[in-house]
């Protein structure tokens, strides 16, 4: 048995190799090294608590460890690697699962003595860490819906969606104040607990709701965003847990969590140029259906001009560069194997293959570079928009891959555009451009891409991997 | 329907209107398709090839003739030729494809009308930027331009690149291309990329950033009033007196400077202007080439000859008319594909009939006789795609307006530094204690997060996924609880929180393998 001075001990250890897990994310160099840490950590965290004070239950306790375990390990050997933000999604829920289990568990164990400031701040605690972890569970069901086609991914705009969403916050506040003071006491008789009870569950409803609400109001192309924001939010579940159980290990993990979730939304809202707010708020707001219009009847379109498969090979024989822009388009199709096989020949042919990976391509961040790390894609072949960008005018050809709204040469040159000031690949300075793209249709945005009629862009219609395996076999 | 292809019979043309890799598209659209045997030698293209190509070769021209429906030829069809008059040969009701020239041609319009034939002209198919794949004139001109420089080259007795060599200085050869529409383009893109030092000029203003794009210096004109030479369908039109008197006494300069002038000037519809005056090509230096690309619509040098190299002085001045043919594998290659995109249109169902739908706006300017009726000039285009003369607005990006600026910020510290005070007056030591490793770990994340790699974001989120599955340690405490409520809430939450454990490290696990250099 460990005593309590022990257990915290152990409890700095994990948390220094968890600082240094995410610190050695920083380089893929040492990104394997980082992950051990993570896992060493969390190792010694979970002994140090099973073997510390008060805890007997082992039996059940090494069950549920175990069997959750197994699932946790079929599911990352199973999942493709373009069902990543599925996975993460659901793990996410998890997280926030959990926080209402323990929320709901530490609030039932009569067990703390707390008397005045102290009881009060401790109620506050309880009542947060559930509320962030309800709204965290459904929200990641829902985004999961969402990524893996379950449900839709256009936006859901109720009328009066934002008075409904003040209307959620104000009675969560007001059900604060009426739950301080109605926790159970172990000084006090169990009965008490009904009237807190009752709030409390009322409240994880409401957080319930406005976890669905939230989301379902949040379109496709956004959800990189969304799932950096579950991402920190539970990790402030996690740490809202820690105040509540005084567990300083929670609160360290629940705030590097939550700031590095954080950090993600606000990279990929600088990438899409919009504020945090407005995306949480949902859909790209009222403003937008004029924009669209007024955009259709100022320009008038050009004529795309459509280009086949063995063509395109041929292009990339003479080129001397190629850069390839992978959307989502590609993970949809699976694509990322020929691309791959693409990115071989054209080498073997000693053509300087590249990648231009923007931001928020995919469905979540960093997305594109799993997706071409599992097709054995080389890292350093994969360059980052702002890495390329100015090298795109000295590019041969382009190849943009199922993606639309990040090559939109509209969020540079149109004010009026709804993504004006969106940094984009500029892919049209190249001296060929090749769009592979199912149909003409608009992208998540709903607006018009100039780049289709542009001079020099040439349009490869069909499925990604088709479109590549057409390519390959021209080469 | 049946295609045929007939070997061309004016003099000199070496082109062929379809060639074999082609003719497998052609296919595809459900026709078939004939040529007469040895229709594509001049242009190194055998009976053999086509025959591979499922292209069936008919020994002589009116075999061809009788058999299509559809006749695909480069030159307009000859009243006289070798193999007869060709319009006779014709099939009353058959489709003829190929460069007519209605404007100059009216004999052969009423020839062509008398038979009953529906002809469609390549040199009529309107420029818009929908047909530009099948704009032959482009195609040709693109060709013309590159084979000027060449055929210059062969005469300038000197290199075009610039060098330095043991055996002393070479000096840039400098080339001036007056008129910067496809064949200029390629004129220059073809100089330069043999090394010279080449200028260009254009009446349309909008002709300076192409020019500069292919690496030449655009001459401007110092000229008062602003005259835009930009005419209809993205041709060149007549400019003013003084715009003129201004542009020979720009080029009577350069003739002095350059070693070669190549001009394209073309106005539609009207002899070529004379740019390059006598004068102009006695101040040249001893040596010197012009090429004259206008040579067939009286030159743009009145000294040209059509067809043919002569010397003036010192000065050689080529007049070819035939360049796009002097490369017959190419300008076949390329006009076939013209053609090509066109039957496309024409076959919108592929299913090899023939549709030729006059509502069709590209179609409708094409077709110059419909079926016997002269349906040439056709009504004005409407223009979709060439530019209106708009006013240019500056790219404005919106400025973020950072509401509050610096005293906001303040405001936000001063707030905050309250609101921490007030917490502290009245919370216990115990909870101010969590909270300072709360902050700073805030602050710790806040550093480490900023240094990960873009790249690495994947990774990184399904990592603080396993990582904040350390929930588990809440759950872990309250398991031996002795309410058995709280025992089961305890349990699932552990269940829950270790799938996130191992499913997060595991996939992450899997992921960083993935990544290799």
């Amino acid at each position: 048995m460990m005593n309590s001075g022990m257990v915290t001990a152990a409890y700095i250890i994990a948390a220094v190799l968890f600082i240094l897990s995410l610190a050695g994310l920083s380089k893929q160099e040492t990104a394997r090294r980082g992950n051990q840490a993570g896992i060493a950590g969390m190792a010694i965290a979970v002994l140090a608590t099973i073997i510390g004070d008060g805890v007997s239950n082992y039996g059940i306790l090494l069950v549920m460890v175990g069997i959750g375990g197994a699932i946790g390990a079929y599911l990352a050997r199973r999942v493709e690697m373009t069902d990543m933000p599925e996975l993460v999604a659901i793990l996410h829920s998890f997280v926030g699962l959990a926080a209402v289990l323990v929320g709901f568990a530490s609030y039932l164990t009569p067990d703390s003595h707390h008397v005045g400031a102290e009881r009060t701040i401790h109620d506050v605690e309880i009542y947060l860490g559930i509320l962030i972890g309800a709204l965290t569970f459904t929200g990641s069901v829902v985004a999961f819906g969402k990524l893996s086609g379950k449900l839709g991914s256009k936006p859901l705009i109720l009328p009066g969606r934002h008075k409904l969403n003040l209307g959620i916050g104000v009675a969560c506040v007001v059900l604060l104040f009426l739950f301080i003071g109605q926790a159970p006491d172990a000084a006090l008789d169990q009965n008490s607990t009904g009237m807190g009870t009752f709030i409390l569950v009322l409240m994880t409803l409401l957080a319930f709701a406005f976890g669905v609400h939230m989301v379902m109001a949040i379109g496709g192309a956004d959800m990189p965003v969304v799932i950096s924001m579950l991402n920190s939010y539970s990790g402030w579940a996690a740490a809202a847990t820690g105040f509540m159980l005084s567990n300083d290990l929670l609160i360290v993990v629940g705030a590097l969590v939550g700031s590095s979730g954080a950090i993600l939304s606000y990279i990929m809202c600088k990438a899409m140029n919009r504020k945090f707010f407005s995306v949480i708020m949902g859909g790209w707001g009222d403003a937008k259906p004029s924009n669209v219009t007024s955009d259709g009847s100022d320009e008038p379109q050009g004529e795309a001009v459509p280009i086949s498969a063995d063509e395109v090979a041929m292009l990339c024989k003479e080129a001397d560069s190629v850069v390839i822009v992978p959307g989502y388009g590609m993970a949809v199709a699976h694509a990322q194997h020929p691309v791959s096989e693409l990115t071989t020949q054209l080498k073997k042919a000693g053509i300087n293959v590249r990648f231009a990976i923007h931001p928020v391509a995919g469905r979540m961040p960093g997305h594109m570079n799993v997706l071409l790390a599992e097709a054995n894609v080389p890292y350093d072949l994969v360059f980052e928009m702002d890495e390329i960008n100015d090298e795109l005018s000295d590019t041969d050809v382009v190849i943009v891959i199922g993606a639309n709204d990040i090559v939109n040469p509209s969020a540079l040159d149109n004010p009026n555009s709804p993504i004006a000031g969106m940094p984009v690949l500029e892919v049209w300075k190249a001296k060929t451009v090749i769009v592979s793209k199912r149909s003409m249709a608009t992208g998540y945005a709903g607006v018009e891409n100039p780049l289709f009629f542009k001079e020099n862009t040439r349009m490869l219609f069909g499925d990604a991997k088709e479109s590549v395996n057409g390519i390959l076999a021209g080469l | 329907m049946l295609i045929g292809v007939p070997t061309e019979t004016f003099a000199g043309e070496k082109r062929v209107a379809m060639t074999p890799e082609t003719a497998a598209h052609v296919i595809k659209l459900g026709h078939t398709l004939c040529v007469q045997s040895g229709a594509g030698s001049a242009a190194n293209i055998s009976d053999e090839l086509y025959r591979a190509a499922d292209v069936d070769v008919l020994p002589d021209a009116a075999s061809v003739y009788k058999a299509a429906d559809v006749i695909l030829k480069v030159r307009a069809p000859q009243l006289e030729s070798t193999q007869g008059n060709e319009v006779d040969l014709l099939q009353s009701g058959a489709v003829l494809i190929s460069f007519i020239w209605p404007a100059q041609n009216d004999a052969l319009m009423d020839a062509l009308a008398k038979r009953q034939i529906t002809v469609l002209a390549m040199d009529s198919v309107p420029r818009l930027s929908r047909a530009q794949k099948m704009d032959a004139l482009s195609s040709m001109a693109n060709i013309g331009g590159y084979r000027a420089v060449v055929e210059a080259a062969n005469q300038f007795g000197r290199f075009f690149t610039g060098q330095i060599t043991a055996a002393g200085k070479v000096p840039p050869a400098k080339v001036l291309v007056i008129g910067a529409g496809v064949a200029g383009l390629a004129a220059i893109g073809a100089a330069r990329g043999m090394g010279a030092i080449v200028r260009a000029f254009d009446t349309r203003p909008e002709a300076a950033e192409q020019v500069e794009s292919m690496g030449a210096d655009f001459l401007m004109l110092e000229f008062e009033e602003d005259e835009d030479g930009a005419g209809e369908g993205g041709y060149a039109k007549v400019m003013s007196k003084e715009f003129i008197d201004a542009e020979m006494a720009l080029f009577r300069e350069q003739a002095k400077d350059v070693d070669i002038i190549i001009t394209t000037a073309l106005i539609p519809g009207r002899p070529a202007p004379e740019l390059i005056t006598t004068d102009m090509v006695e101040s040249m230096k001893p040596g010197s080439v012009i090429v004259d690309l206008a040579a067939e619509r009286g030159g743009n040098c009145k000294l040209t000859q059509p067809d043919q190299v002569i010397k003036h002085g010192d000065v050689t001045l080529i007049g070819y008319t035939d360049l796009p043919s002097r490369m017959a594998a190419q300008s076949s290659q390329l006009y076939s594909t013209n053609l090509r995109h066109l039957l496309a249109d024409l076959t919108p169902e592929k299913d090899g009939q023939l549709n030729v739908n006059m509502d069709d706006e590209v179609i409708r300017g094409a077709t110059v006789i419909n079926d016997g009726d002269i349906t040439w000039p056709p009504p004005p285009p409407k223009l979709s795609a060439a530019p209106k003369p708009v006013a240019v607005a500056a790219p404005v990006l919106p400025v973020e307006v950072k509401t509050g600026g610096i005293g906001g910020t303040v405001i936000a510290a001063l707030v905050g530094a309250v609101a921490l005070l007030s917490i502290g007056s009245v919370a216990p030591p115990d909870f101010m204690s969590h909270f300072t490793v709360f902050v700073l770990s805030c602050f710790i994340g806040y550093q480490v997060i900023w240094s990960v790699s873009p790249a690495l974001h994947t990774p990184l989120m399904s990592v603080t996924n396993a990582i904040s599955g350390i929930i588990v340690v809440g759950a872990l405490l309250q398991i031996s609880s002795s309410s058995g409520f709280v025992v089961f809430l305890s349990a699932v939450a552990t269940l829950i929180a270790s799938i996130n454990i191992a499913g997060g490290f595991l996939v992450t696990q899997r992921m960083l393998k993935m990544f290799r250099k």
